[in-house]
């Protein structure tokens, strides 16, 4: 998807309302057809996995919002996987997760609720 | 340029009770996964671990975080693996 905004002063408010508005979103670098980085590819495939829909923005698309998600979050690096309007980390943190289990049941109960 | 040591050197600075180990992934210096297990994560969440090893270790990196696979754990935690 495109996080869309009227002007550079709205880039945050439109970040989190994307946020807000989708159960699983990932901003990556690419698209789930064409993924440009690794470790984008790396958190789509697990989410792939477990078979639930997520919404992807590509970062790569406007640089704006490349650099205000990373504001928003104060994150450094993409990708940036938000689960129910909630942080969850990049990916080394969503890979822990999936190591330990624990992403399934959160990926479920987002797309769920 | 990065190096084990410097990395090494920069999460002992934040954390000088922790057990560091940093491991050059691709051979060439420019992906090194880094492991830390510190008391200090006790009762914190991944993210707010990862916020703290990139808190220490952006500055002497200049940035290059990128490079960085994070591993964090209490050494409780540690000792269940």
């Amino acid at each position: 998807m495109k996080v869309n905004y009227s002007n550079e002063g709205d880039v945050q408010k439109a970040i989190a309302e994307a946020i807000q508005g989708n159960n699983i979103l990932l901003f990556i670098k690419g698209t789930p057809q064409m993924p440009q980085c690794g470790f984008s590819k790396g958190v789509m495939d697990m989410f792939n996995y477990l078979q639930v829909p997520y919404e992807t923005v590509d970062v790569l698309a406007d640089p704006l919002i490349r650099e205000g998600v990373k504001q928003f979050t104060q994150w450094p690096t993409i990708p940036q996987i938000f689960l129910k309007g909630q942080f969850v980390g990049g990916f080394d943190i969503c890979r822990e997760l999936f190591e330990k289990g624990e992403l399934e049941p959160m990926a479920k109960s987002a797309v769920t609720a | 340029m990065l190096s084990e040591e410097l990395i090494e050197k920069a999460v002992r600075n934040g954390f000088p009770d922790a057990r560091v180990e940093v491991r050059d992934l691709t051979g060439s210096k420019d992906h090194f996964e880094v492991m830390v297990v510190s008391q200090q994560f006790h009762g914190k969440s991944l993210v707010e671990r990862h916020r703290m090893v990139y808190g220490v270790v952006w500055p002497a990196t200049g940035g290059q975080i990128h490079a960085l696979a994070l591993k964090t754990q209490t050494p409780d935690e540690s000792q269940k693996e």
